[in-house]
């Protein structure tokens, strides 16, 4: 494993420009999250890492030395795509071991045999080696997709949205093993989604991307409590963080026009009086439709609140953000 | 507008069993979630409440009337699919019209028709637009405004979210709430998103194999779950289940794990054997003096909240508690368990046992 590390990279499709000058250091044993919505260069950074795309500007380093002249195969990185595609007249064990199998690695067949076993033990998948992959369900196929990356050692694991076609409950149990398999193996890791949970709860780094260009790196906590920006702050967080106009209470910095309220920066019981448009009982959480002078607010409540639509709740602000015209964050003199 | 109700409802195809035996009743109204995973007879109810698959057995009633063995088209519904399809040569109102225009329906009442439809959906001002150029949500709304056009007794939609992305998805599940509520149709909606079915729904009902689990309000559901595989499916992370053995009297407000008593709603009818203690995440806090222990084994950072994973002496339990507070890994720690939001059930058989929390929802299961 190694550390990877991008300078001023740069990436232009006719009048696109995909990646927008992107500086960023993968660290060796990392895992680190490239997180954004669609269109913002995160698949375009993993296509240009990998081999499968050439940067028009700027330098690739995997262990120090530059890749930008070596194809593919050279860098040895593994890719595994959000689409699972498995060889469906190979048993599991045969689609595991095809890697090893390539022309370049010559791996002798008593040393895959272990390293196939040694996959499957990790995701669970022992008991379907000799099965063929269509008797599978996709969550399985998608591990055998997961496994077939894994049976190499290469010097980044790159990821596609590998989780982004299997169900809710499946995701779930998937991330807990991807964050397990990092741990176990000292991988290093480049993740790309646009899943906010996955970025929160596997990521070692988060690496927050806008039209091509890197605005915020840094560990998920940092990321989620200390935002640069309005365009960060918006990208993490359930519910959503709510903006509203900086006057709408007491005390906001200067130059700041607006405020962003995530639950736990909205103290209920005292401060401006708001409207309870509508009570949404999700199980794990409640939430809590507002209405204040003509602005939605949507907090947390208690699940065993007894308020009701036309109630009236008391809220003022406690340690938010507040940001500029542009959406950057302004500084709070004074306050924490 | 319609009461929809199914009765012992069967569906096989061929040695398979796709519904066993469903019975439940959609009031007039109402924004229904068939919810369970994939294969477990959702769609298949769905499309015999269509008129898609007709029954082996049993019985549909819309409105009263008795329509199992009717053609779709006599059964006045629409159907938005999970895929949906335009006619890409056509503009938006050619796409709203079509259905109006194949009934045979007079130009100018066409046109007030989808006039009223592209309006409701705040899509009166791309009517003459090509579909090719649209964006995935103005095409999923031409998609509902040629099912809303026609004025049906009731919509019924195939998860027809299933294939946008999470942002956009949360968006529009908000709008199409709105639509209904505006709107009062009744709706069926099948999906195996559980957060989509209690963000949206006025009732649930959970299946599994073929099988009605439960049926009732989200909160219920999810508050007073009639099995383990309901307790489970709904909500994330998944309740815990703690496994043990004793034996309890009617009225029991406690029980022994691990030799400590922890509290329950009082039972209503004693039992002795296997159990599952079941607590769901966020009913659970750390707390140095609780008495039942464990071990920080991870914490998963969400931002307002954490979720802790812990090792007890009943395996791995996990528990959602607020991000500020500490949870280091490694540390010994004490577990509060909410006991009014317990619920116990028979570990062999999976259903809950009857308790002062559970026993209005359980009587009608």
């Amino acid at each position: 494993m190694s550390e990877v590390v991008l300078r001023n990279v740069t990436k232009t499709y006719g009048d696109n420009i995909a990646v927008d000058q992107v500086d960023m250091t993968i660290t060796d044993g990392a895992f680190v999250v490239l997180l954004g919505p669609t269109g913002a260069g995160k698949t375009t950074t993993l296509r240009l890492i990998s081999g499968l795309e050439r940067p028009d500007q700027g330098d690739i380093m995997i262990d120090g030395r530059s890749v930008i002249d070596e194809t593919p195969a050279e860098r040895n990185v593994t890719l595994v795509f959000q689409q699972y595609s498995l060889y469906p007249h190979m048993s599991v064990r045969d689609n595991l071991a095809f890697p090893l199998r390539s022309p370049m690695l010559k791996t002798p067949e008593d040393e895959i045999k272990k390293k196939v076993a040694e996959v499957a033990e990790v995701l669970h998948i022992e008991h379907k080696l000799d099965d063929k992959a269509t008797t599978l369900s996709g969550g399985e196929m998608q591990r055998v997709s997961i496994g077939r990356a894994l049976v190499r050692r290469p010097e980044i694991y790159l990821m596609d949205e590998p989780l982004s076609s299997l169900d809710a409950k499946l995701r779930a149990d998937l991330r807990v093993e991807l964050k397990r398999i990092h741990a176990n193996l000292g991988a290093t890791l480049l993740y790309v989604t646009h899943d906010q949970i996955e970025a929160m709860t596997m990521a070692t780094s988060v690496g927050v991307l806008n039209e091509g260009r890197l605005v915020q790196f840094g560990a998920p906590r940092e990321i989620y409590e200390n935002p640069v920006s309005l365009y960060v702050a918006s990208r993490l967080g359930q519910p959503r963080i709510n903006t509203l106009p900086a006057d709408l209470f007491a005390g906001s910095p200067n130059g700041a026009v607006t405020v962003g309220l995530r639950p736990e920066h909205i103290q209920q019981g005292e401060g401006k009086r708001s409207t309870v448009v509508r009570v949404e009982h999700l199980g794990d959480q409640t939430r809590l439709h507002l209405t204040l002078d003509g602005h939605d607010i949507v907090t947390l409540a208690d699940g065993h609140t007894t308020l009701e639509p036309d109630d009236t709740v008391d809220i003022q602000p406690r340690n938010a953000l507040y940001f500029d015209a542009n959406g950057d964050r302004v500084a709070q003199g004074g306050q924490p | 507008m319609a009461e929809i109700v199914i009765s012992n409802l069967r569906k096989e195809f061929g040695a398979f069993t796709a519904v066993q035996s469903s019975s439940f009743k959609i009031e007039d109204g109402e924004f229904f979630m068939l919810l369970g995973p994939s294969g477990c007879g959702k769609t298949t109810t769905l499309r015999m409440i269509a008129g898609l698959e007709l029954p082996t057995s049993g019985e549909i009633f819309i409105d009263g009337e008795e329509v199992g063995q009717k053609p779709a088209s006599e059964r006045d519904i629409a159907f938005v699919f999970q895929m949906f399809a335009l006619y890409p040569h056509m503009n938006v109102r050619g796409n709203i019209s079509y259905p109006l225009i194949s009934q045979g329906m007079k130009r100018g009442e066409v046109r007030e028709k989808v006039a009223e439809a592209a309006k409701i959906l705040g899509i009166d001002d791309i009517l003459d637009r090509p579909v090719s150029g649209l964006s995935g949500g103005d095409r999923q709304r031409v998609a509902l405004g040629r099912a809303i056009v026609r004025n049906p007794k009731c919509f019924l939609m195939d998860e027809p979210l299933g294939a946008l992305d999470a942002e956009f998805r949360e968006h529009m599940a908000e709008e199409l709430r709105n639509l209904h509520d505006r709107m009062g149709a009744t709706t069926v909606y099948v999906t195996h998103d559980q957060l989509e079915a209690m963000q949206m729904g006025d009732k649930i009902v959970v299946m599994n194999h073929g099988v009605v689990e439960q049926f009732g309000t989200p909160q219920d559901v999810y508050d007073k779950p009639a099995t383990m595989f309901v307790a489970e499916f709904i909500g994330a992370p998944s309740m815990n289940f703690l496994k043990f053995r004793d034996s309890v009297k009617a009225g029991s407000t406690s029980v022994q794990l691990q030799h400590q008593t922890l509290d329950i709603p009082a039972l209503r009818d004693p039992f002795e054997g296997d159990l599952v203690y079941g607590v769901r995440p966020e009913h659970i806090r750390l707390s140095d003096q609780a008495r039942y222990r464990g071990e920080v084994i991870a914490s998963e950072y969400l931002g307002t909240t954490q979720i802790v994973t812990l090792l007890t002496g009943n395996g791995e339990i996990k528990a959602r508690i607020a991000s500020d507070q500490p949870a280091r890994v490694g540390e010994q720690v004490g577990l509060d368990f909410d006991g009014r939001t317990v619920s116990l059930f028979d570990a062999q058989s999976g259903r809950a046992l009857r308790s002062e929390l559970n026993e209005g929802v359980l009587s009608h299961v």
